[in-house]
């Protein structure tokens, strides 16, 4: 019994050991052949429209609520010891730093991730990537390459938006709602900003990209070793996509972290 | 008679407890139509799958003009793969691609060392099967037939010198499958390559083939021409092309 469970928890570890080992050869294969010609800017384009464009306006709604709520909070809390002036400073630093760029890279793992993973996946079902190996186009370029290079594009730009609409909606309850000077509040907003803020939330923006394209297109292109098969297999790698990329994305932000601050 | 241009030589292979394959021995030449029947399940996309190196057999060899295809160099097998063509059972098209783009892929995504006309050649294949004017219509909005044309053209589009068939009439009405049929025959005579077609239609497929296969068990029970197969003593042999289950005595 003992050694059944030692066993049991030997090829559980080796086959997630397996998936870790397959998942960086697919992210630097990937990765590489986006240099390689003929180069894929039309795709890369489509994907930008794809991942970047038509994730705005979920963004957008995302960032402004998520500041109205940071805003209204943060000044019930600050005027109890008498400084709701530095609202400003406490929704910009918090959108800036963290908000901004995990909420959004949540959002558009949900969006655009789910989709990415689903439609990978129904090309594997239906055997289209086989045929992309018979006719010897690279399987791994044809289907990841270009929305890693898109993502890498959409991503900081998205995060942005977030972090800008997210501090206007901390204007809005803050100053409209709630009173605080707009001036003190946009003179808190700029003043508390550094450089290295705004660099560290680029920096963990483009880590996220990679992590949930990554992770979003293997779970599609091997979505026929994931324990099912049709349309189950798809259901499956496209709710584990989404899934593991929001772990990935919360640890990868605490280690990022750790080493900024 | 010549070497073969493909040829299995004791091919055996298994997923997990499941042999599919338990020795297979088998030739295809070059320029011929070969057919491989037998009952569902018994292997015989595996064995197709087997030239295109999408699955790799266990145990046995697998040659290709008398070379081994596991032991091909990188140009070697470049050189194969880009003369065999794959036709999948369900065309395997690209539903985000209209016509024009899934005909013209295997040339637009490849470095091509020389220049291609491609819109030229995409137009003459077309032409050829039938599909003039459909160059901006999506797989969905095309009939069952035009689909298979689609992907034949696919197939075509490289001029290869073998194209492999998987059951390329599947869940066709009997006039469109005479007429794919005829289509594979017409084509095959016209550019001259070497087919291998994976069929349930029996009689119509014999009316096209040279050469036949049948898969039983994971072996081949049978491999000789359409007159041969017509006149097999074999009980397993004769109860399936004639449509009849086989009862063992």
């Amino acid at each position: 019994m003992f050694r059944y469970q030692l066993e049991k928890l030997g090829a559980g570890t080796i086959g997630r050991i397996k998936s870790f080992g397959l998942l960086a050869i697919f992210l630097w294969t990937g990765a590489f052949q986006i240099f390689v010609p003929p180069f894929q800017s039309s795709k890369i384009m489509e994907q930008i429209w794809f991942i970047g464009a038509k994730s705005m306006f979920v963004i957008a709604l995302t960032g402004l609520f998520t500041g109205m709520v940071l805003g209204l909070q943060g000044y019930h809390t600050l005027v109890r010891f008498g400084s709701e002036a530095a609202l400003g400073s406490a929704v910009a630093m918090t959108m800036i730093r963290e908000l901004g760029p995990v909420l959004s890279a949540i959002m558009i793992a949900a969006r655009a991730g789910s989709a990415m993973a689903a439609e990978i996946g129904v090309m594997r079902m239906s055997e289209q990537i086989d045929a992309l190996e018979t006719m010897e186009i690279h399987p791994i370029r044809f289907t990841f390459s270009a929305r890693l290079a898109a993502a890498l594009v959409s991503y900081p730009l998205l995060t942005a938006i977030f972090d800008i609409i997210g501090i206007f909606g901390g204007y809005l309850t803050g100053s409209l709602l709630l009173g605080i000077s707009p001036a003190v509040y946009m003179d808190r907003v700029i003043s508390s900003i550094t450089m290295a803020d705004i660099n560290g939330g680029f920096l963990k923006s483009v880590v996220f990209s990679v992590i949930v394209t990554a992770i979003c297109c293997f779970r599609g292109y091997y979505s026929h070793l994931g324990g099912g098969q049709g349309a189950k297999g798809v259901s499956l790698a496209t709710t584990n996509a989404v899934v593991n990329s929001c772990i990935m994305i919360l640890i990868s932000d605490y280690i990022i972290t750790f080493f900024l601050v | 008679m010549s070497e073969p241009f493909i040829q299995f030589i004791d091919v055996h292979k298994s997923f997990g407890d499941n042999t599919v394959l338990s020795g297979i021995n088998l030739s295809i030449h070059q320029g011929e139509i070969t057919a491989v029947i037998g009952r569902s399940g018994t292997g015989k996309s595996v064995l197709l799958k087997h030239i295109i190196g999408l699955i790799h057999q266990d145990s046995g060899k697998l040659l290709i003009n008398g070379k081994p295809l596991d032991r091909m160099d990188k140009k070697a097998m470049h050189g194969f793969h880009k003369d065999v063509s794959y036709m999948f059972q369900d065309n395997a098209l690209f539903d985000f691609l209209t016509v024009y783009e899934n005909i013209a892929l295997p040339l637009t995504e490849k470095k091509q060392k020389n220049k291609i006309d491609i819109p030229g050649k995409v137009a003459e294949k077309m032409k050829i099967l039938g599909l003039s004017g459909t160059e901006h219509k999506y797989p969905a909005q095309l009939s069952g037939g035009m689909r298979k044309r689609v992907a034949l053209a696919r197939a075509l589009i490289t001029d290869p010198k073998a194209v492999l068939f998987d059951e390329p009439t599947t869940g066709l009405d009997p006039i469109r499958r005479n007429n794919i049929h005829d289509m594979i025959a017409q084509y095959q005579s016209q550019f001259g390559f070497t087919a291998v077609i994976v069929s349930h239609d029996i009689p119509e497929i014999f009316h096209i083939t040279q050469h036949i296969a049948m898969l039983d068990k994971g072996k081949i029970i049978f491999e000789g021409s359409t007159e041969e197969i017509r006149h097999s003593h074999n009980d397993i042999v004769n109860s399936f092309i004639r449509g009849k289950e086989h009862r063992a005595l």
